[in-house]
């Protein structure tokens, strides 16, 4: 087992760990902690699939702006800790059932599909996740595509101000 | 690294964020879990460009192979963030009008 293979499970095994973490802690603030968590070692997998853009976005996008907005919409409506409602406990039961039921029969159609047997993920190498293929690709093929996301975005905004506003 | 190890780490962290929206009624948690989703798919998308890139560089055809996969990871990202902003708009409005965020209450929206 080399490092890589390593840095994979340790990477993989610190993610599942916070996610489930986001899911027990009663606090919505320790939530939004946890879920940080998780967006730094998603990041550390895109370095190690040398997708170091989309890593360097990811941190910047999700651990910077979403969640720090998450966290400012929780201490804006300050809700008490106690009074969070609770699901019943078999609707809780029945919710982790359906989810692992779910994740079984994925597993399992992935088990047996023969095109992904002997497929492999270039792990360190390759320069598709560098700055400079993807601006070009960016600012090329993809060009219209970006400045529709502008308007989208501008319109995100106004919408959010229209929905904030009283 | 075989793409099957990624695949079962995306499939499970994609389940956990199903656990959440299923299991828990705070709307805010349900909506941090489906960033959860969106973040796993990412992860998945950006596995199979990488995988996709090393069969066409064993064939030595274009080296820009798979590119495409992570401008649209780019875009997701792009589209979630203007997702979050409205979302959390409407769950501050939702908490204005019924002083609470449970989503059982989401009815009340309504009047």
């Amino acid at each position: 087992m080399n490092l890589l293979e390593i840095l994979f499970y340790v990477l993989s095994a610190f993610a599942l760990v916070s996610a489930i973490m986001v899911l027990v802690s009663k606090n919505p603030i320790h939530s939004v902690l946890w879920l940080i968590l998780v967006f730094f070692a998603i990041s550390g997998h895109y370095i190690l699939l040398n997708a170091q853009f989309l890593a360097i976005v990811n941190i910047i996008v999700y651990a910077g702006a979403i969640m720090v907005l998450f966290l400012f919409v929780i201490m804006l409506i300050n809700i008490k800790k106690d009074s969070e409602p609770q699901k019943h406990l078999y609707v809780k039961f029945i919710g982790v059932i359906a989810g692992g039921s779910f994740l079984t029969l994925l597993i399992s159609l992935v088990k047996q599909s023969m095109p992904l047997v002997g497929k492999n993920v270039l792990l360190k190498e390759g320069s598709i996740g560098l700055i400079h293929p993807l601006g070009k690709a960016l600012f090329t093929d993809y060009v219209v595509p970006f400045e529709i996301s502008s308007v989208l975005f501008l319109s995100a905004m106004v919408g959010a101000v229209l929905i904030g506003k009283k | 690294m075989p793409i099957q190890y990624y695949i079962y780490f995306c499939l499970t962290l994609f389940s956990i964020g199903v656990v959440g929206v299923l299991t828990r009624r705070n709307a805010i948690i349900v909506f941090m879990c489906i960033e959860l989703m969106l973040n796993a798919v990412n992860l998945l998308l950006v596995a199979f460009s990488k995988m996709y890139y090393g069969l066409a560089a064993q064939n030595s055809v274009a080296n820009t192979a798979g590119i495409d996969a992570q401008i649209f990871v780019f875009f997701i990202m792009v589209v979630a963030a203007a997702e979050v902003s409205i979302g959390l708009a409407i769950i501050v409005m939702m908490y204005r009008n019924t002083h609470s965020i449970d989503i059982n209450f989401l009815n009340r929206l309504k009047n």
